[in-house]
């Protein structure tokens, strides 16, 4: 035997010894001789033809058979078959009354009545069925009796106009099915012929066991592996994908040396708006924008600090204007679901005494929209949220802070652009450049508290850096998902072969 | 926020749209959203209405570029004999304040109509508040006979064509069957009379905020003067819309001139163009911007967005709705000084990082349950309305208006995870899955109704069974240091006898095997047990 032969008998695994034996039959004769079930069989003959021993062939082939309607129409005849009958016997009848008495659902009663039509049998004259089909025209079969009674049949088989005929009952509801039917077959190849009908004798160990380590010599040998060889795929636990992502930008606010915040979901008009020096007739406030929840007060915090936002709104404080109009109470103890997360830095400028600061604090997490949901458009999405306090502290460093973030996150090139919003002043939109796209990005606004925002909260005017941009979009682009609905979607397919967030 | 568009061909009259040009004009914080050989479409901010006007925009973007130096003076002439409106005390509570101006030698042709009332619907649908805060009406002078009288009367004594109608219609009829009665009937409701503007004879003029008389309120090419008047409930407000609007109508080439108004015994006149000047300090502005500026630099920057500047003082453009503090010019500064030209630092400030505790503990649960081969699930916070029915909960909490079919604020983790498992019945199994995350209540006593905003636990699995849950409740409290114990009881959606409490301290969540009934419901195929827990309860439990 050559030393090629040898080789590949060292690699057989005993189930492909096991058919090797019977190789010159049959599938069927292989699994009866070899007594192994029909999936280990094709998978040692899948093993065979990764060691060049046999090729397999795959066919396919289409069985056409009688649906279950089919099944009844061919013991009852088609529906057309028994009006076409009725006809023969009432050669002009009115509709409703062919409907009746030829005992067809209304559906049937529709279908055959097109069909005689395109056949030209019948004519259809003032709400009355006219026949004026031939004798011989009527006693004849149809096609489509002659396919029914011919089934089941192989596709490639059928006649031209049985074909036709075919197309015909594919259309109508159960009448027929088709089935297509997979074929291995394999052959040879020369290595197989060499192979084929031996009874191939080992004693090479296949399983390690411990007999095997106990009592071990090297006069032993290992049956060979075949490492190409495709294993069944595993899955295990793992993190959603959307909060692997999370924690990363975690981590880098916490390297930067910032304290993450948490705060409430639903919040009141006051904090997610009113603290936040956003006029009460501003749009965003509006039902159409935010989710407002039904029959629920909110309660305000102390005198002290509502009396100061009052003031802010109405006349201004410390060198503002104000937006000059009547501030009310009511319309801060609304309900909402925060529409960002900049009411929880709000409220956490609320709680800090004299002796916190300087403080940097963050926070990752939902926000929310009343919007449609579709690819682009999503009602609840993630904001990484931040602020800085320290009477030092100036706009550079915000754009500073905004920059260290981005490139932690794979962003090299970041613009900031005027923008605006009621809270800070001066404000920036943050973009950032794709390098992939080559397109820039627009991730969300940042900017330095006005004193209208900061004085009532803190007591005084100490500068605060503020950010809170939206995450979904950074996370949709590392993951290459085009529908944001996918991000929370719970696919365990996908999430099981999600790959990992690795920046 | 807006978007406008321009033609481009009348923009580029003013201003070449060059490369340089539409990089300076998104430095200067108007982005463009396209632009092609005939058009322009731009972004407005909501602080800067001024700019909604091809006009307005040309003023600030030649500003911008240096070629008009600081701030444009427009000549406003003193009102001739009649220009006068008078203001009825009927309008006090319904819409109290008008301002008004008259503009002549207009040679208006259709582009210039429809850029007009194109200004006029942008400054409605923004500064205006739909409207509410402010309406405009623009009428040909011709077609009326001055003074003018703002009244308000019984809607049973108005009646006149509106505009894009042919027949005279009532003031009721209007509300509806006019588009614009339709859409802004509301603002009108509960008032037992409305507001109109009259001329000398008595005809209508308008039913202010709604709409304009086909005969007295249609401009057209003949046009060639306008009375204009703003009315609201923000004098302020309607003031800096009218400066908007005048200004527009100066550059068309316009003569401006202003009325008198009489509100009873006070008298005001409008336009008033008098610019406002407020005092700016270098320090400040350097201490905000992180720059080194000199008064000199002030000098140059401040020009380029359309202010004057002395020695210390600003002088602040009558248009502008948006300067309520010293920081808006600041921040005005720093778009002339270019935000690309700002260097960012890092500031050397020393805090200590902290994450809260509760973040820790999920980690550390997230991490035990993914040991156990558990598949973390992360779903919407609101359910559908199809879903609460399937798992009622009486504490459940409706949102207003939502767009989509989920309305309610989710009570529990159970009614995601058995979606979930739903819609994933065709996947691998066995699914084996946790997820964290908030729950919402309402707590009802006999006063009052609040929210309650909870975190929990879910893991769920299928198929399973009650022992392989447990086994998990007893591997992670084990880890986390907690001690409980079970008590049977039964719950709507488990089997009975296959269910219990987990009680550490106080009951903190339940276990169990969900009933068939309920997966049938949810079209579910295989078992599936279930073990939920308030990660409040626990927080408190780990010191």
């Amino acid at each position: 035997m050559s030393n090629q032969m040898e080789k590949i008998i060292e690699k057989l695994s005993p189930m492909e010894r096991k058919i090797i034996p019977f190789l010159n039959l049959s599938i069927e004769e292989i699994e009866q001789k070899s007594s192994l079930d029909s999936v280990s069989t094709l998978r040692a003959l899948k093993f065979l033809e990764n060691k060049d021993i046999i090729k397999i062939k795959k066919t396919s082939k289409k069985i056409i058979d009688l649906g279950t309607n089919g099944i009844y129409y061919k013991n009852n005849h088609l529906p057309e078959r028994k009006l076409l009958t009725l006809l023969e016997q009432n050669k002009t009848i009115s509709l409703q009354e062919a409907e009746k008495l030829s005992k067809l659902s209304e559906n049937e009663f529709k279908v055959s009545l097109g069909i005689l039509k395109n056949k030209a049998f019948i004519e259809i004259k003032n709400g009355k069925i006219v026949l004026t089909a031939k004798k011989e025209e009527i006693t004849k079969k149809f096609l489509e009796e002659h396919l029914i009674e011919m089934l089941p049949i192989e596709e490639s088989k059928l006649a031209p106009e049985s074909k036709h005929a075919l197309e015909n009952l594919k259309r109508r509801k159960n009448i027929v099915e088709i089935k297509e039917l997979n074929l291995v077959e394999f052959e040879l190849t020369s290595i197989g012929q060499k192979l084929a009908g031996k009874e191939i004798k080992s004693d090479l160990i296949e399983e390690l066991t411990p007999e095997i380590i106990k009592n071990w010599n090297k006069t032993k040998k290992f049956r060979t592996y075949d490492i190409q060889s495709p294993v069944p795929s595993i899955s295990g636990g793992k993190k959603h994908f959307v909060n692997e992502a999370i924690e990363y930008a975690k981590r880098i606010w916490l390297d930067l040396g910032f304290k993450e915040m948490s705060g409430n979901m639903i919040e009141t008009g006051f904090w997610n708006f009113d603290a936040l020096f956003t006029a009460q007739d501003h749009p965003a406030r509006e039902m159409q924008d935010t989710f407002f929840i039904k029959d629920i007060e909110g309660v305000l915090p102390s005198k002290e600090i509502v009396s100061n936002v009052k003031k802010a709104h109405e006349k201004g404080i410390e060198g503002s204007k104000g937006w000059g109009y009547e501030w009310k109470e009511k319309e801060a103890k609304k309900v909402a679901l925060r529409t960002h997360t900049t009411c929880v830095s709000a409220r956490t400028l609320a709680s800090l005494k004299p002796s916190d600061l300087p403080a940097k604090y963050f926070i990752i997490e939902k926000v929310f929209r009343n919007e449609t949901l579709d690819w682009k458009h999503g009602f609840e999405f993630y904001q990484t949220e931040g602020i800085v306090i320290d009477e030092k502290v100036n706009f550079t460093h915000l754009l500073g802070f905004l920059k260290e973030f981005y490139k932690k996150m794979g962003f090299d090139k970041i613009k900031l652009v005027p923008s605006y919003f009621a809270y800070t002043e001066p404000s920036v939109e943050v973009q950032v450049f794709h390098e992939g796209r080559k397109e820039w990005l627009e991730l969300g606004g940042a900017g330095v508290f006005r004193p209208e925002v900061t004085i009532p909260l803190l007591g005084k005017n100490v500068r605060v850096l503020a950010w809170g941009q939206g995450f979904d979009r950074i996370i949709t682009d590392y993951y290459k998902i085009k529908d944001l609905r996918e991000l929370y979607s719970n696919d365990l397919k996908e999430l099981r072969n999600k790959k990992a967030w690795i920046k | 926020m807006a978007n406008v568009k321009f033609t481009r061909s009348e923009l580029e009259k003013s201003i070449k749209l060059t490369s340089d040009v539409i990089e300076k004009i998104e430095l200067f914080g108007v982005p463009i959203e396209s632009i092609t050989d005939t058009e322009i479409e731009i972004e407005v901010l909501p602080n800067r209405p001024d700019l909604l006007s091809i006009q307005g925009f040309i003023r600030a973007v030649n500003n911008y570029l240096g070629k008009e130096k600081g701030l444009k003076k427009y000549k406003i002439n003193k009102p001739e004999k009649n220009y006068k409106v008078f203001i009825d005390s009927e309008v006090k509570n319904i819409r109290p304040y008008t301002a008004c101006a008259i503009a002549s030698n207009l040679s208006l042709d259709d582009e210039k109509i429809s850029s007009l009332i194109d200004l006029q619907e942008k400054l409605h649908s923004t500064l205006g508040r739909k409207r509410k805060k402010v309406a405009i009406g623009i009428y040909p002078l011709e077609k009326i006979s001055l003074p003018i009288t703002y009244t308000a009367l019984s809607p049973d004594k108005i009646k006149f064509i509106p505009l894009e109608f042919d027949k005279p219609l009532d003031a009721g009829q209007i509300l509806q069957k006019h588009p614009a009665g339709k859409e802004y009937a509301h603002l009108l409701e509960n008032f037992s009379k409305y507001p109109v503007f009259l001329d000398s004879k008595k005809n209508i003029l308008s039913m202010p905020p709604i709409i304009n008389s086909n005969e007295t309120g249609r401009i057209t090419n003949e046009t060639k003067s306008v009375f204009i008047e703003c009315s609201g409930s923000d004098f302020n407000a309607l003031k800096k819309t009218l400066n908007i609007i005048i200004t527009t109508l100066a550059d068309m080439g316009g003569k401006i001139f202003s009325m008198e108004l009489i509100y009873g015994k006070n008298k005001e006149i409008t336009p008033n163009l008098e610019t406002e000047k407020i005092k700016i300090s270098i320090d400040n502005i350097n201490s905000l911007l992180g720059l080194n500026l000199k008064d000199k630099d002030l000098e140059n920057l401040l020009p380029k967005m359309g202010y004057n500047y002395n020695k210390g003082k600003v002088e602040i453009p009558p248009w502008r709705i948006d300067i309520l503090h010293e920081v808006d010019i600041i921040e005005d500064i720093a778009i002339a000084y270019g935000y690309n030209n700002l260097i960012p630092q890092m500031p050397n400030i020393s805090t200590l990082a902290e994450e809260t505790k509760e973040s820790r503990i999920k980690r550390k649960i997230a991490e035990i349950l993914i040991g156990l081969g558990l598949l973390e699930t992360s779903s919407y916070h609101l359910i559908k309305g199809d879903e609460k029915n399937k798992i009622r909960s009486e504490s459940l909490i409706e949102l207003e208006n939502s767009k989509t079919e989920y309305k309610f604020l989710r009570p529990n983790l159970l009614i995601p995870a058995l979606r979930i498992l739903t819609e994933n019945k065709d996947n691998d199994y066995p699914q084996k899955i946790f997820e964290i995350g908030k729950v919402f209540l309402l707590e009802k006593n006999s006063s009052e109704s609040k929210v309650s905003e909870k975190e929990n636990l879910i893991i769920y699995m299928s198929p399973s069974n009650f022992t392989e849950i447990k086994q998990i409740l007893d591997y992670l409290f084990r880890l986390l240091g907690i001690k409980y114990s079970l008590k049977e009881s039964s719950h709507s959606s488990l089997i009975e006898g296959r269910s219990a409490l987990i009680n550490a301290n106080s009951n903190i969540g339940y276990l169990g095997d969900i009933h068939p009934k309920i997966l049938q419901d949810w079209n579910i195929k295989m078992p599936v047990a279930v073990l939920e827990i308030s990660l409040s309860n626990i927080y408190e439990l780990i010191n």
